[in-house]
């Protein structure tokens, strides 16, 4: 049992890690083109602003699943098959990536107008503007985005290991649900819930370390937000435990 | 330094148009203050971005250190890199201080040059150099977060200064502020304008900042200037709203048959004792209703409203006595004009714009 649950959240890792890799590498550009290219912006562009906007809407809503299956064909042209870790990054990554360009879109909008027309009127470009002012000022705001999204992950990852791809959530299926081993099942939720309130609570304390300058040292707001991140954790690792 | 012609901005949403900036004239001098007051929505916010290009004026030039900022933009878009390099030459100072939240003092100081790529040695040593001319050299590795709004606001003076520039804008610096440190920016604001010659366009809605700072002014009102000049051309200027804003005189007289005169000081007469020695040569008992006088450069100019006994007809040679001082006198129509401000002793008043 040993070596087959540890081989299974070797395969949950690394297809975590991956797809969290390819959402940052696509999602963060995406989601800044999609404010620096929206009327009034930068780059303001009503083409491109739709077409990445749309884009990137019908990523969001497609069920995971049913992406997963719509992409074999493109998994085995990349990849060669379509089933293991490896295969399954891609529908990860091409779930995760949407999923992160609209929470950066939403953090990088919540910077201050007043910032942007100061870096101008200091003669900023765009160049400036992107990585000296707007992901800097969002930087506590986008680590908690990619908390989200890789707790997203880990739970597309379950999903796809009912299709083949292993890991955790493979294991959950042909052991705990096909075999009627109920050891297993339990033993890989719990390993599931570890893994995703450890990934919560290291995001919360990037995220509290990041706002700390940011804000007074030690505000109570910020003492309280903790809890109320924790509870949607909880949300997360409830809903992959139906999933099971 | 700073001249605008025919500035005009028209905003389009929809087939609505409105116009914020309707033939703007602007012409600011070398080394001056210049105040630039109007109710919200004049369009004082959109010239003063005009003048970095911040806005695209519709139509109309923009000069800014023999730099016509106009031409340098054309017809892009974007901010060219030519564009680009002369704001960095202009510094921007604005009402919500606009600092980034996420650096140092010290960096947020730094910012403007690293756009204009200056080595990390030089930037430190420029940027502590003009935290040391703002007061703040203590705050350097403070962050924004920790200090006051004076304090951001000195943050966001040096900061625009780091570029060296001739000219600096403010975007209602103050009006963020509570009126002391209002007080000691507008000093820091006056004390840069004379020791590195710098000229100094402000944009406020608060009279009080025109009266304590500016060499001239210029009134808005519904995008044109309605009004502008050296504070003194303003006092000169016959029936000037802004003069009579910054001097606001009042009081109703205090009986029937009396004439009321406005006096204007502006000049030299305003070193004399003119009033008592009216009072004197013609042995006429003179009542002061109201006074707003001020010392700016030097001399004194303001303006006083005071009451002659009798009708006009019997003050005729009083009032000429006045006029040969160099004084402009204005019988005012008490009945008609609406008083500026009750009580007497009008200069210690803080009014706002109206």
């Amino acid at each position: 049992m040993q070596p087959l649950l540890y081989n299974a959240c070797l395969d949950t890792f690394f297809m975590v890690w991956w797809a969290t890799v390819w959402a940052v590498i696509g999602g963060l550009p995406l989601g800044v083109l999609l404010v620096l290219t929206e009327r009034g912006g930068q780059l303001q562009n009503a083409v491109v602003n739709k077409v990445i906007s749309v884009v990137v809407n019908i990523g969001r809503s497609l069920p995971f699943v049913i992406l997963m299956i719509a992409l074999i064909p493109f998994t085995r042209f990349v990849i060669g098959t379509s089933i293991g870790p490896s295969a399954a990054v891609v529908p990860l990554a091409i779930g995760a990536i949407p999923f992160f360009a609209r929470l950066v879109e939403t953090s990088v909008r919540e910077v201050d107008g007043g910032l942007v027309e100061a870096a101008q009127s200091m003669g900023g470009g765009t160049w400036t503007i992107v990585f000296k002012v707007l992901l800097p000022q969002s930087m506590p705001s986008l680590v908690a985005g990619l908390t989200n999204t890789v707790i997203t992950v880990i739970s597309y990852s379950a999903m796809a290991g009912a299709l083949g791809a292993g890991g955790l959530g493979s294991v959950a299926i042909t052991y705990g649900q096909q075999r009627f081993d109920t050891r297993f099942m339990v033993v890989t939720v719990i390993l599931i819930i570890v893994i995703v309130t450890a990934v919560q609570l290291i995001g919360d304390l990037a995220v509290r370390i990041l706002s700390r300058r940011s804000s007074r040292a030690d505000s109570p707001v910020r003492l309280l937000r903790l809890p109320r991140q924790r509870k949607q954790s909880e949300q997360i690792t409830r809903d992959l435990t139906h999933l099971l | 330094m700073i001249t605008t012609t025919g500035l005009t901005k028209v905003y389009r949403s929809g087939d609505r148009e409105v116009t914020a900036l309707d033939g703007v004239d602007l012409h600011v001098r070398e080394g001056e203050v210049y105040g630039v007051i109007g109710q919200s929505g004049a369009g004082k916010s959109t010239l003063i971005r005009c003048l970095n290009l911040l806005e695209r004026p519709s139509s109309g030039t923009v000069t800014v250190a023999g730099q016509d900022l106009t031409a340098l933009a054309g017809n892009q878009k974007r901010a060219g890199a030519a564009l680009r390099a002369a704001r960095s030459h202009i510094g921007m100072v604005f009402q919500h201080f606009n600092l980034l939240s996420s650096r140092t003092v010290q960096d947020n100081v730094e910012l403007p040059l690293e756009i204009l790529k200056v080595d990390r040695r030089e930037r430190a040593r420029k940027a502590l150099e003009l935290l040391d001319l703002v007061g703040l050299a203590d705050k350097a590795k403070a962050y924004p977060a920790q200090l006051s709004g004076g304090q951001k606001q000195r943050v966001g003076i040096a900061r625009a200064l780091a570029g060296d520039p001739k000219v600096l804008l403010s975007d209602e610096a103050t009006s963020a502020l509570d009126p002391e440190t209002t007080r000691s920016i507008l000093q820091l604001l006056r004390d840069l304008n004379q020791q590195l010659g710098l000229t100094v366009v402000l944009i406020t809605h608060e009279m009080d900042v025109v009266k304590t700072i500016c060499d001239s002014a210029a009134l808005m009102k519904n995008g044109r200037v309605v009004e502008q000049g050296t504070v003194a051309e303003l006092l000169a200027t016959p029936g000037s709203e802004l003069a009579r804003e910054l001097f606001p005189v009042g009081g109703e007289p205090s009986a029937e048959g009396r004439t009321v005169v406005d006096v204007t000081f502006h000049g030299d007469a305003a070193t004399r004792p003119v009033i008592s020695e009216l009072s004197r040569t013609y042995n006429v008992d003179i009542s002061i209703l109201g006074a707003a006088m001020d010392t700016i450069g030097g001399k004194q100019i303001g303006r006083m409203r005071i009451e002659l006994p009798g009708p006009f007809e019997e003050n005729v040679v009083p009032i000429g006595f006045l006029r040969e001082q160099g004084l402009q006198v204005d019988v005012a129509d008490v009945a008609d004009e609406p008083s500026q401000s009750p009580a007497p002793g009008a200069s210690s008043q803080k009014e706002g714009a109206k």
